[in-house]
């Protein structure tokens, strides 16, 4: 009999291999999928058993804080106003709901995750891991301010300083509170809400720019050369764009005008000859410069920042602004199939303001360990030059008559000259509602501030009487 | 070196294993060592070296590498639970003094020739088949009968009936393995046994079948079924008998599936362990199973350390469910990482060899039979919780010998070491002389 229980010795001995394969796939080898597996929570667990680190505005104010339950686990509280700053600061409930805003896209900073040197001597030194606090840009006398001019309307208000990219306003309505997302029951009611209040309109809001975009034709325009501010252009309407006829506002007629008036007057006809006349791809090397067409540089999760750009609406895909498929002229003034967001506005103003130099945005200011130490102080960095410093003198003067003597009249700050371009986007010509917007920037000399404003279905409103007056309360809130 | 003297270095490693993990349990906890962990290892020590005084007296020349693997076990058992939950190892510590005295008795009662079992046959028989059916008049957890309350203990006659069943099929199969063989038929290629001699075989099937379909515990049905396959297989010699078995056994467990939801969700869940909808089902779902499976992703290798397994937090319902129990294996894994869970493993491969050497070594047929199923036994119920637990094979729950909490696992497991002990003692003597 001893010849098979040999065999079924080695039997058992597979037998056992195999379990110890199973194990090894399930703790090395498969680990990884299974610690991303949406059902795990431990990763999150984890994290919720270290103390995360506040986040703060630009004066200090608490905006989220964490607090140990019962159970060990930490849990996020929002005091009252973190509602201010919903859609920046988003949210962190990551055991239920998930997170959002800094407090996903400052994650490892808030959960002590950023240096693996340091966790290894905490875990060492028997210290508990702690997170560090992030502090913020944001401004939350200018931000009420915002949220206030808006009011219950649906809309965008996003400031930024020029030279830094620091963001000082991001308002987004309607918005919600943070607090009450404890409840998962009162997240899902909200993200199936029509109005969207948990969607940030300032990065995630696609957007027809209307005559804001002339902006960008006038900067192509100028800065290859081919036009200067004085060049004249004819201002008959209509005219043929891409075989269908274009008219001015109110069928407005022009004679030869040089661009200054153009954009003083935000002449479609002209910006649309200038935009054919440079062409696809100059016009698509230009708006790629200014950010168009990838997720903005931004410390702010991926998933909420929509590029902008030209779409195909029925696939939700962008389309090369090179593509023949693509209306050239009609992209110049802000029309076609273009969409974009506020954020991205805010930036083509900022591009500007900064001598030509576009920088990457940022929320936070710097990281602050518990010891009250700056672990990491974010620098303005510069994302790329734009444009040559000439040209943007050269657009900062026609836009500071925009709002001088053009449609911008109404965000004039008085003793503070104010450069910009309002925008009217025609959603429903019948039903006269109106996408208005203003994007500028001031004081003209020595930018400290550039804006974008912008509202959702205003029936028969105009950017320069909507939006231009909310910037204007803004800007002076944060030139004060 | 006697055989006894081995033994007793050889309880050395673990009763420093006991101490150690005593130790960092405490290290975890309080950040700072406390002499109570070496208060435990010594009393873990000294029932040791009881036991093993035991032994020397009774059993003198049996293997001496058995009990020394079972006391590395039970020790790591006993660490594990105590990182677990300290009232759960107090118990369990309890209930290894009942399984020593368990085992003592054992010994004692058949020290001069274990053979006596034979005589007693039909009724040990009888009795196991009995014990078996017992848990039906209590309530089913997770959809099994699977114990039954004897006053504050919850009793698991499984683990005692498969020891019952494998003491009658060694002495039946002594008595007929020959007629077995000499007997046999072949029919379109295939070995057919002779049908007068099949009939307490058939049996056999039929319990594991009843067992299924009464108790509906699946991992106590595989348990049996294998030990029995393995017990024909050593006293034939008959692969043939091997896979009519398991055809038997495969159409038995086919109309099961068919007839009772608890098989079926079973297989679902281990098919498809992150279906939404099964692991959100309250009961029979797969939540147990993917939780098993995040819980060793979280070990990675080398483990993430005693204690720091997310297991249960506050008062809430645990993480982990039966971490104590059914899936202590994938807590091992968690905290002690690859190395550990398969450490742990070996220790069982290798208590399997030393069971197979003493069946190897027995002169007498009963003996080898004998010493073949228990061991058989042992592996399979390692092999059928672990491999639920690490997904290998659709989940059942059965205990790991001497590691999960539990009193009749650990009694029926040291009844069945004693009897392993008692083959081997006679075998070696025999082999000596």
């Amino acid at each position: 009999m001893n010849a098979p229980i040999l065999k079924l010795f080695v039997l058992v001995l597979v037998l056992f291999a195999a379990l110890a394969a199973m194990t090894s796939y399930n703790s090395v080898i498969n680990a990884e999928e299974y610690r991303d597996n949406a059902l795990n929570k431990r990763p999150q667990i984890e994290q919720a058993l270290v103390k995360r680190g506040v986040i703060r505005a630009r004066d200090g104010s608490l905006l989220a804080r964490s607090v140990k339950g019962d159970d060990e686990i930490y849990r996020r509280r929002y005091p009252p106003l973190a509602t201010r700053f919903a859609h920046a600061v988003g949210y962190d409930y990551a055991l239920t709901i998930g997170r959002a805003g800094l407090e996903r896209s400052r994650n490892d900073a808030l959960a002590g995750e950023d240096d693996e040197i340091t966790s290894l001597i905490e875990d060492l030194s028997g210290d508990r891991q702690v997170g560090d606090d992030v502090h913020t840009n944001l401004d939350p006398r200018a931000q009420q301010i915002a949220l206030d001019a808006l009011g219950d309307r649906r809309g965008a208000v996003v400031a930024i300083e020029p030279a830094s990219g620091r963001v000082r306003v991001m308002a987004s309505t309607p918005g919600y509170d943070p607090s009450a997302l404890r409840d998962p029951d009162v997240f899902r009611r909200l993200n199936a809400q029509r109005n969207s209040p948990l969607f940030n309109r300032v990065t995630q809001a696609g957007y027809a720019p209307g005559s804001t975009m002339k902006i960008v034709t006038a900067a192509a325009a100028l800065d290859s050369g081919r036009y200067s501010p004085d060049s004249t252009v004819s201002g008959r309407s209509p005219i043929i764009v891409s075989g269908v006829p274009l008219k001015n506002f109110s069928n407005q007629q022009f004679g030869a005008i040089p661009l200054t008036t153009a954009l003083t007057k935000s002449v479609n006809t002209v910006w649309a000859q200038v935009a054919q006349t440079l062409g696809r791809e100059r016009m698509a090397d230009y708006m790629e410069r200014f950010g168009f067409g990838s997720d903005l540089p931004l410390d702010y999760p991926d998933a909420q920042i929509f590029p902008s750009g030209v779409y195909d609406l029925k696939r939700s895909e962008l389309i090369p602004v090179g593509s023949r498929r693509v209306d050239i002229g009609r992209v110049g003034i802000g029309q076609e199939r273009l969409r974009v967001t506020p954020l991205q506005m805010a930036v083509v103003a900022a591009t500007v303001a900064n001598g030509g130099v576009r920088m990457k945005s940022r929320l936070t200011r710097r990281i602050v360990d518990q010891d009250g130490r700056t672990v990491e102080r974010i620098e303005p960095a510069r994302a790329e030059r734009v444009l040559s410093r000439k040209t943007a003198e050269q657009l900062t003067q026609m836009m500071s008559d925009v709002v001088a003597e053009g449609t911008g009249t109404a965000a004039a700050l008085e003793g503070i000259e104010v450069a910009g371009k309002t925008g009217t986007a025609e959603l429903n010509i019948e039903r006269r509602i109106n996408q208005p917007w203003f994007v500028g920037f001031a004081p003209r000399s020595n930018p400290k501030v550039a804006i974008a404003v912008t509202l959702e279905n205003v029936v028969g409103g105009q950017g320069g009487t909507v939006a231009a007056p909310i910037a204007k309360r803004v800007m002076q809130e944060l030139l004060r | 070196m006697s055989a006894r003297n081995r033994e007793l270095f050889a309880l050395i490693p673990a009763s420093l294993l006991v101490t150690a993990g005593f130790a960092a349990v405490f290290i975890q906890r309080e950040n700072l060592m406390s002499d109570l962990s070496l208060t435990y290892g010594a009393i873990f020590l000294a029932l040791c070296v009881a036991t093993h005084l035991v032994l020397r007296m009774t059993l003198p020349d049996a293997d001496p590498y058995l009990f020394p693997l079972v006391a590395v076990l039970a020790c790591f058992g006993l660490v594990m639970l105590y990182r677990l939950d300290e009232e759960l190892a107090r118990n369990q510590a309890r209930w290894f003094v009942v399984g020593l005295v368990f085992f003592t008795a054992t010994i004692v009662a058949l020290r001069h020739d274990h053979r006596v079992l034979e005589r007693y046959r039909y009724v040990i028989a009888l009795g196991g088949m009995l014990l078996l059916l017992l848990p039906r008049l209590g309530t089913p957890t997770n959809g099994a009968y699977l114990s039954f309350d004897l006053g504050p203990i919850a009793f698991q006659p499984a683990e005692v009936a498969k020891i019952a069943i494998v003491i009658f099929l060694a002495s039946y199969l002594r008595d007929t393995r020959q007629v077995l063989v000499l007997g046999a038929r072949r029919i379109a290629g295939i070995t057919f046994p002779p049908l007068k001699h099949l009939g307490p075989l058939l049996a056999v099937w039929g319990t594991a079948m009843a067992l299924l379909f009464v108790i509906q515990d699946l991992g106590s049905a595989l348990m049996f079924f294998g030990g029995f396959l393995a017990l024909i297989y050593v006293a034939t010699n008959r692969i043939s008998f091997v896979v009519i078995g398991l055809a038997l056994f495969a159409l038995g467990a086919r109309v099961l599936y068919a007839l009772r939801p608890t098989i079926e969700s079973r297989v679902e869940a281990w098919l498809h362990p992150f279906d939404p909808e099964l692991y959100e089902r309250e009961v029979g779902g797969s939540y147990q199973i993917a939780q098993s499976l995040f819980s060793q992703a979280d070990g990675g290798f080398f483990g993430q350390g005693f204690g720091q397994a997310i297991i249960q937090l506050g008062d809430n319902p645990p993480i982990l469910p039966a971490a104590h129990t059914d899936f202590i294996y994938a807590v091992i894994t968690d905290e002690l990482g690859l190395l550990g869970a398969v450490a742990v493993l070996l220790v069982y491969l290798l208590i399997v060899e030393r069971g197979f050497k003493t069946a190897i070594l027995a002169q007498d047929s009963f003996s080898k039979l004998l010493a073949t199923g228990l061991t058989a036994v042992l592996a399979l119920q390692v092999f059928v919780i672990v491999g639920g637990v690490t997904k290998l094979i659709p989940l059942t729950g059965v205990t790991l010998p001497f590691i999960s909490y539990g009193g009749s696992s650990i009694v029926a497991n040291f009844i069945l070491l004693a009897l392993l002990l008692l083959v081997s003692d006679r075998a070696r003597r025999e082999a000596l002389t």
